[in-house]
């Protein structure tokens, strides 16, 4: 339902000021959500009549140690800010989003993961240590030696238990700012899934494009895409490939139309046909001309996929789109995702672009990950079929909660809390509600991804 | 949904039927009498709160008391023109800022048909509709820009306490069917609608009267 909210923005610059609101809004009886860049797809930063604690103000890099690869940032310091600070002296993330625009504190709270999770975890397994801003104001610093129970929850914790204020982060060595990739074909979902499973032991990233559209023997398609970082002796000139400025992803798409304005050129195509024929464009052109193709490719333009298209986001307006990915043990994953297909063809809401990924479980106790992989299927929202659009989102989530599976709040809008609540069977709701309490007691920190998926 | 009015009892009962019939906690209410304009600002943002947003603002308290053609009673009529008029303003100014701010949001207000007439029968009644729609549309004027819609319904004779055992009533529909047209009318965000529509064609006429001839008519 729509409904026309209001709320109170403030940015604060210091940490000093972010106490200083939260005891102004604990006067008010406000609720308060901490907000990054805004990347998430739900609502993960939105509290109705609430106060927006936006934090893209704090984006320093308070200390760097280009000897060690270690950082210290403030929570509002973008993945782009990261990197371009570390490349130069041969030091790159070891995980990053699939756009360079979110925050590092909106990485942590949602334990974001990229294209090598298989090998390296999520950012939070690189996370050294934080400081956590606690509704009463007391400032604690942890880590996996000083508080484990804490500093394991408080990362995927959704911004519920506090806000981060500092994060050190141990980056990850590279000789190069360049990466050699190659693109394989498949033709059906379960090819896709063996051929992605068998290059994660050779390559550091390894991702799978799904065509959602066609069935039968076809369904499942895709393109898979792999790559590693070049050694030192593979580059000719490492000094040039890891100078940012040569990082940066071209300015226009074909030579000649200006990539801001693409989304413009993309809109006419977003419904159900044109998607189709924009899919089935893209499995032919990888699947004849580019199967096995091996190239090099700069590290930002392989990682950065979503930034190809600035504002692609709003090829889907009016209605906009929801996310959906789901978690599925391997075993299981052939069947689940076929059957997830299935529902979107059989009720006439295909995805419009499909994203399979491999995952490693971690120690988060609110972790998305699971031996398995992951699907992402995007939706367009269109005005008379939303409630269509939410039915089916848990007809896809049942399958997966059967099959020990999990959800991944960052891309979450439609999730049915009941769902979210069941795919975790060791109480580790119950755990985190407990700390909530703790730390939390007023339930000051809402959102309202977490009012829906936590329950009361 | 907040339902907003005097009669405590009353508002348990509509609130009750209300959740009941959705099965959910929909609706709630606050007691509070229009006349009381102070703490108005501080009521509507908790309400507002307490919604966890709002869509459309609806003001429809009204009296209308039986005056005789020769009484001229200025406690009835002050009163009529603190609940009709002072009352709506006091509520609406806050709703259309707050829309305005947020660019979309609807406001309903209810005048009346007595409202387009300077009526010998009722004086103080017609001033404080006529006055109601002045001010919607001034604040429509205001805001409109801003994608926020205000609809001023003028209703014939609706079947409520306030028209029983009047005199030369006609046309008169019962008060779920006025509230059903005048939300279709909210719904598709028409600037002015007369409920039921016909009254329309009549008040077309009664307006075009010169005043020299309304004068002498006993209406």
């Amino acid at each position: 339902m729509a409904v026309g909210a209001a709320g109170y923005r403030y940015r604060p610059e210091t940490v000093d000021r972010i106490s200083e609101i939260l005891g102004a809004a604990r006067t008010a009886g406000v609720p308060v959500v901490a907000r990054g860049s805004g990347c998430s797809y739900g609502d993960a930063a939105l509290i109705p009549e609430g106060l927006v604690l936006d934090l893209s103000k704090m984006r320093r890099v308070a200390a760097w140690d280009p000897a060690d690869g270690i950082v210290d940032v403030e929570p509002g310091v973008t993945v782009e800010q990261l990197w371009r600070h570390t490349l130069g002296d041969g030091w790159w993330p070891p995980v990053v989003t699939g756009t360079m625009e979110p925050s590092i504190g909106g990485c942590l709270s949602m334990n974001v993961h990229g294209k090598n999770n298989w090998v390296r975890g999520t950012m939070g397994d690189h996370c050294l240590e934080l400081d956590l801003l606690t509704p009463d104001g007391g400032l604690r610093t942890l880590s996996r030696e000083t508080e484990p129970e804490l500093f394991h929850a408080v990362i995927g914790g959704f911004g519920q238990l506090g806000l981060v204020t500092r994060a050190r982060l141990q980056l990850k060595r590279v000789h190069s700012g360049l990466t050699e990739a190659k693109a394989v074909a498949a033709p059906d979902l379960g090819s896709l899934l063996q051929r992605l499973d068998d290059a994660k032991n050779d390559w550091e990233y390894v991702v799978g494009w799904v065509d959602a559209f066609p069935g039968g023997g076809k369904l499942g398609r895709g393109l898979l895409h792999f790559a590693r970082h070049l050694e030192a002796d593979e580059d000719p000139d490492p000094a040039a490939s890891l100078n940012p400025a040569n990082q940066d992803l071209p300015g226009t798409i074909f030579g000649v139309v200006p990539k801001t304005q693409m989304w413009r050129m993309l809109k006419p195509f977003t419904n159900n046909p044109g998607m189709r024929a924009i899919n089935l464009a893209k499995y032919l052109h990888g699947s004849v001309f580019a199967d096995g193709a091996v190239y090099r490719q700069s590290l930002a333009a392989f990682s950065f996929l979503l930034d190809y298209v600035p504002d692609w986001k709003k090829i889907y307006l009016p209605g906009g789109l929801i996310q959906h990915q789901s978690f599925v043990p391997a075993s299981e994953a052939e069947r689940v995702f076929s059957r997830q297909l299935e529902i979107c063809r059989r009720r006439g809401m295909p995805s419009y672009l499909g994203v399979l990924k491999r995952h490693r479980p971690d120690d988060f106790l609110l972790t998305h990950a699971v031996d398995g992989f992951s699907l992402a299927l995007d939706f367009p929202v269109v005005e008379g079929r939303r409630d269509e659009l939410w039915a089916m989102v848990r007809e896809l989530a049942e399958p997966v909660v059967a099959a020990g599976g999990r959800f991944y709040p960052a891309k979450d809008a439609a999730l049915p809390g009941e769902l979210y609540r069941a795919s975790f069977r060791n109480g580790e709701i119950e755990a985190f509600r407990g700390l909530k309490r703790r730390l939390d007691p007023d339930g000051l920190l809402r959102s309202s991804l977490a009012t829906r998926l936590l329950g009361d | 949904m907040a339902l907003v009015a005097r009669r405590r009892e009353e508002l348990e009962r509509v609130t009750s039927a209300i959740n009941a019939e959705t099965g959910e906690d929909r609706a709630f209410f606050r007691a509070h009498d229009v006349r009381e304009t102070g703490g108005v600002p501080e009521l509507f943002q908790g309400i507002a709160r307490d919604l966890g947003g709002l869509d459309l603002v609806v003001y429809a308290a009204g009296v209308m008391y039986p005056v005789a053609f020769d009484e001229f009673s200025p406690d009835k009529d002050m009163d009529m023109l603190d609940v009709n008029l002072r009352g709506a303003v006091a509520w609406l100014d806050p709703a259309a800022e707050r829309f305005s701010r947020l660019g979309r949001g609807t406001i309903v207000g209810v005048g009346s048909v007595a409202g387009d007439r300077g009526r010998s029968g009722n004086p103080a009644y017609c001033t404080s509709k006529a006055g109601l729609h002045a001010y919607l549309e001034a604040i429509r004027n205001r805001v409109a820009r801003d994608g926020v819609r205000v609809v001023t319904v003028k209703p014939g004779f609706v079947d409520t306490p306030m028209t029983r055992g009047l005199d030369g009533l006609f046309w008169l529909i019962s008060a779920d069917r006025a509230a059903e047209i005048i939300l279709r009318k909210a719904e598709r965000g028409v600037r002015c609608a007369y409920v039921p529509a016909r009254w329309r064609w009549v008040m077309l006429v009664i307006r075009s009267i010169p005043s020299s001839i309304f004068r002498r008519l006993k209406v």
